[in-house]
């Protein structure tokens, strides 16, 4: 909630895919291609090490990113361990290893704010 | 008195003066580039040269030297012909510069001559003159040069014609590069012409350079050709001197220098520092790397081999994709003729970009593990592949041993998946939870299923406990007789998985197991040998469709010898292979062993 | 007489035979098996009205009772050739030599071989079953833990061995769906306080009454679905399963026990497909299944003129399709026997 004299802006419920920004999927989506293959069977987050121990999705964040919304991204990603037990379950050979580092990637060095 | 007048003689002329400054000029830019490198070492790793300077290390340095800077001995066994190439140059040279050294010397009585004095000997030296030997002298110089000649031969076939060396592919060239080898070839022929001229018009020599010199009088205007010849052989040598250091000849004198490192015990750690920069440059560019690299062999990608990545290191081009785009298997670096620590190299090139805070995986809870004499860490692999776990139990139960199994339900990652990334910082913060999980196990040997996991426990755990990857568990186990196995009626063949085999050199240990398992067919893969899955974690770049390419035709070499299953040691060789073996069954060492 | 020669005598082989037969050709039908029907001798009720596949196959078989029809049983054909005259010799593994104008292909499907997906631990974990062996339950109405228990709690596993890169399998095999949705019904029927559950990725419900099926799987049946894919099984002490998905509807991952659970296992090109391929030079789709000429309009010819293809050697596809794409395949033999 930020405050603006007295009138109160609540975070949107729903995906501004118009307003949001999509650097980074456009970004992902041309260094691993294989990441457009994603049908979200949540495979990946099933096994995950990391999702096994905590509130970690995979599966959510980058599908969030594909619509803009980079916000889970920024915060959930440093979860990862890297194991790469993801891209040995995902049935459509999603890179998801290398997706997860080019996000991190892309945090890192170009996403702003 | 004869004698006395000549060897107070002065012996120069201007001619030597381009091989002069050029030997100074790359004398002293190797003094200072090898200072500035070494002193950017670690303290520990320069403390490990101080201590082995003055050892048998030492000793043992030269003799290496002499077998693989000059003999090339591990590129023969390699490749004979590339061998025997190498060998010319580096051997011949060398003699070359020796025995004419020794003859000058032979010569001039006195120890104190220029250092050219000996390479334009022929020029100084009048041949009617005659001293001790001086004829076999001639006939061995002779002699040494026509091997050096051959040698170019073979090198210039080589570059034109690469299959006859059994290569597939020769190294590419830029500009500056076919530049100073053009320079390189040209010298020998060059000294064999100017010796030759000057044999012509004075005599002296032998069966090469004299017929030579006879023949060419012949024809051609000697008088006038002799002394420029001079000038150019020096010309090129100086010119040579020169390129080198920017050139891949900076090899020669660096890959000496890198062995006396080497066995001073000096090691490549995670940063890239001095030390992988004399390693970068100690590659002599042979291109065995090439040859042996399964992205060349099943995907066709030619410009991230060391070779490659190396080069574009050295000439300081982009190298950020080459960093990653390999599967670290490290047949490359079981096969360098000079050792160099290839995968630990490319690895200290990719970016460390997690960063690690205190909330760095602090989600990970305290560890609850049973302690027990065992500790059982199958890996996060290994729970895609059940058929592992289950046999291992079964092997702890059938031996009664009291064992825990730490990562049953919540176990987290071993930390080298980050490393491999260039995560080094991150994988630490893993690595001390694992620790904890460890220790609270009370085990005294802890026993892993993934070679990815154990090479990392072996190396970077530091552990005060015995690590064994489950292959050495049951070798041990059977020879201490708590394992009875009966072999089974099977023809199998191993394929030994990167990390385990090359990686941490467990090589006998699941050899024997299999052996007495069922009927192991030898194959040229076996030991260290062996092939990648392609199903690595450390490429990238690559995607699917081309590790399943990797995959495919690994299998296809296995099948070659018609085994009945294919086994392995690694959950994640095993689900890979799995993936393209549709005729042939493949099998963990832990599941024969289970069912024997 | 123009003859015709099939290979694979399943329900596609049989019903081109008996279309063929009625026509006036003659028939020599070749089956590797000591009887016909193929996988359809695996199969205990159909979907979606539950007719018996017995029933079914029974009717398949009367046909192939026709003078004009001659049944191989349990042969093979080695090397078949095309000679100068445009005929087709197939040698028989009993030494006999058959002669015809033209060919048809049935050689049908293979079923995956659901050890290849280890992690679901078939063959690992003992109460893991493959839908083809439900079948094989249903036909002796017990369904049972291997300890003789009754299963309180049963997960059906959607697309095992298809839509999978990690098998190389990128096609859907678009019965399991359906065929989930049926076995889950039959098994409501046998275990009415059982909770069952189907894991899957889509539900592809493409045929008549299958949606309907569907919805009464969920109203009237009480089945449970599940969106998302199993990514590990282990089994514990007392040899129940523990899964592991992600209920990807409400985006959290789903750990749940099981007593038994039904890998719904796709299908393969068979063996038979890949060795006729491999001896006529025909064609192969990626996913491994003979190439048609054309998906539309010449569906049942292959690149080989005077050879035909019929049923799930070209395609996966369920008993409707395959019977239609017979008679299809007979219409478009007779016409090239016309044309010759």
């Amino acid at each position: 909630m930020i405050n603006f004299w007295g009138y109160s802006i609540s975070e949107t419920r729903s995906i501004n895919y118009d307003t949001n920004d999509k650097s980074m999927t456009e970004y992902i989506a041309r260094v691993v291609p294989s990441s457009k293959l994603c049908i979200g069977c949540g495979g990946c987050t099933a096994g995950c090490t990391a999702g096994n121990l905590t509130n970690f999705n995979i599966r959510k964040i980058q599908m969030l990113m594909k619509r803009g919304e980079n916000k889970e991204a920024k915060e959930q990603l440093q979860k990862c361990m890297l194991c790469g037990k993801c891209m040995l379950v995902c049935p459509r050979g999603v890179e998801t290893r290398k997706m997860i580092l080019e996000m991190l990637n892309y945090i890192k060095t170009k996403l702003k704010s | 008195m004869q004698q006395y007048e000549y060897t107070n003689k002065i012996y120069y002329d201007h001619f030597v003066l381009p091989f002069t400054i050029g030997l100074v000029v790359l004398l002293g830019y190797l003094c200072v580039k090898y200072y500035k490198w070494i002193k950017s070492f670690p303290k520990e790793e320069r403390k490990k040269i101080r201590k082995g300077l003055f050892s048998f290390k030492t000793i043992r340095s030269g003799w290496e030297i002499f077998r693989e800077s000059l003999l090339h001995h591990n590129i023969f066994k390699t490749n004979p012909m590339l061998g025997y190439m190498h060998m010319t140059f580096a051997f011949g040279w060398f003699l070359l510069i020796v025995v004419g050294k020794i003859e000058s010397m032979v010569y001039h009585t006195s120890a104190f001559n220029p250092p050219y004095f000996a390479i334009f000997f022929r020029y100084f030296h009048p041949a009617k003159e005659t001293f001790p030997h001086s004829e076999f002298f001639a006939f061995l110089m002779d002699l040494i040069l026509t091997f050096l000649l051959i040698g170019i031969l073979l090198a210039v076939t080589k570059r034109f014609c690469s299959r006859i060396f059994g290569m597939k592919k020769t190294t590419k060239q830029r500009a500056y590069d076919l530049l100073i080898l053009t320079v390189l070839w040209l010298i020998f022929p060059v000294r064999f012409l100017a010796e030759s001229f000057t044999s012509g018009l004075n005599g002296g020599g032998s069966f090469l350079t004299h017929n030579a010199g006879n023949f060419f009088s012949g024809f051609l205007p000697l008088e006038s050709l002799s002394y420029p010849a001079w000038w150019l052989y020096s010309s090129l040598l100086g010119l040579f001197f020169l390129l080198l250091p920017f050139s891949r000849y900076m090899h020669i004198p660096t890959e000496m220098v890198y062995i006396f490192l080497k066995n001073w015990g000096v090691k490549q750690g995670k940063e890239y520092n001095g030390f992988s920069e004399i390693q970068v440059n100690s590659c002599s560019r042979c291109g065995i790397c090439i040859n042996t690299c399964q992205l060349n062999t099943s995907c066709n990608i030619n410009d991230t081999q060391p070779v490659y990545f190396f080069r574009r290191l050295r000439n300081h081009e982009e190298y950020a994709q080459q960093a990653e785009d390999c599967l670290m298997c490290g047949r490359c670096e079981n096969s360098c003729p000079v050792g160099i620590n290839l995968n630990a190299i490319r690895q200290s090139k990719r970016p460390d970009i997690l960063r690690v805070t205190k909330d760095t995986y602090a989600y990970v809870p305290q560890p609850e593990v049973k302690p027990a004499k065992v500790a059982y860490f199958a890996g996060c692999m290994s729970h895609l592949t059940p058929g592992i776990i289950k046999s291992m139990l079964q092997i702890f139960e059938k031996t009664k041993a009291d064992y825990t199994f730490i990562d049953e339900k919540a176990g987290v990652c071993c930390g080298r998946p980050l490393a491999l990334s260039g995560n080094w910082k991150a994988a630490q913060v893993v690595m001390d939870k694992n620790l904890q999980m460890i220790d609270a196990s009370q085990a005294d040997i802890l026993v892993t299923s993934c070679p990815i996991c154990y090479k990392t426990f072996k190396e970077d755990y530091l552990l005060n406990i015995k690590v064994m990857h489950h292959t050495e568990y049951i070798d041990m186990l059977i020879r201490e007789g708590k394992l009875k196995v009966n072999a089974l009626d099977l023809k199998t063949v191993f394929h030994n998985p990167c990390e385990l085999g090359r990686g941490c050199g467990v090589v006998e240990a699941p050899e024997s197991v299999l052996k007495q398992v069922s009927q192991k067919i030898p194959t040229v893969y076996d030991g260290k040998k062996s092939l990648c899955c392609g199903g690595s974690l450390a490429n990238t770049v690559i995607d699917a469709t081309q590790k399943t390419k990797i995959s495919s035709d690994t299998v296809k070499a296995y099948a070659a010898y018609q085994p009945d299953i294919i086994v392995t040691a690694c959950p994640l060789c095993k689900k890979t292979l799995g993936k393209t073996s549709l005729e042939i069954p493949v099998k963990d060492i832990a599941e024969l062993v289970a069912e024997a | 007489m123009a003859k015709v020669i099939i290979i694979g005598g399943g329900p596609a082989g049989c019903e081109a035979a008996h279309q063929l037969a009625n026509q006036g050709i003659d028939v020599e039908l070749v089956e590797k098996n000591n009887e016909t029907g193929g996988n359809l001798n695996n199969w205990y009720q159909l979907f979606p009205d539950r007719k018996s596949a017995k029933d079914l196959n029974d009717i398949l078989k009367q046909n192939l009772n026709h003078p004009k029809i001659q049944l191989h049983l349990g042969m093979e054909p080695r090397k078949i050739e095309k000679n100068k005259e445009g005929k087709f010799l197939v040698p028989l593994s009993d030494g006999s030599l058959l002669e015809g104008d033209s060919l048809l292909i049935s050689t049908g499907f293979k079923i995956f071989d659901a050890r290849r997906k280890e992690e679901y631990g078939y063959g690992i974990y003992e109460n893991v079953i493959t839908s083809v062996e439900l079948e094989n339950m249903f036909y002796n109405h017990s369904i049972q833990m291997v300890n003789g228990n009754t299963p309180k709690r049963i997960g059906i596993i959607h697309c095992v061995g298809s839509r999978d890169e990690k098998v190389c399998n990128y096609h859907c095999s678009k019965l399991c769906c359906i065929t989930g949705v049926k076995q889950a019904i039959e098994l409501r029927e046998l275990l009415p306080d059982t909770e069952i559950f189907c894991f899957y990725m889509d539900m592809r419900m493409f045929g008549p009454g299958y949606e309907e099926m569907y919805r009464e799987a969920q109203e009237k049946y009480n089945i449970k679905f599940v969106r998302g894919r199993l990514s590990e099984a282990a089994e514990n002490l007392n040899k129940q399963l523990q899964i592991k998905v992600e209920d990807t509807l409400v985006g959290k991952p789903l750990r749940m026990t099981l007593d038994m659970m039904i890998l719904l296992v796709g299908m393969e090109s068979s063996e038979g497909s890949r060795q006729m391929a491999d001896t006529l030079g025909l064609n192969l789709a990626p996913n491994g299944f003979i190439k048609s000429q054309d998906p539309h309009y010449r569906n049942n010819n292959t690149n080989v003129e005077g050879v035909f293809v019929a049923g799930c050697g070209s395609a996966p596809m369920n008993l409707t399709d395959t019977l239609a794409d017979a008679r299809s395949a007979a219409m478009s033999i007779m016409e090239y026997i016309k044309r010759i």
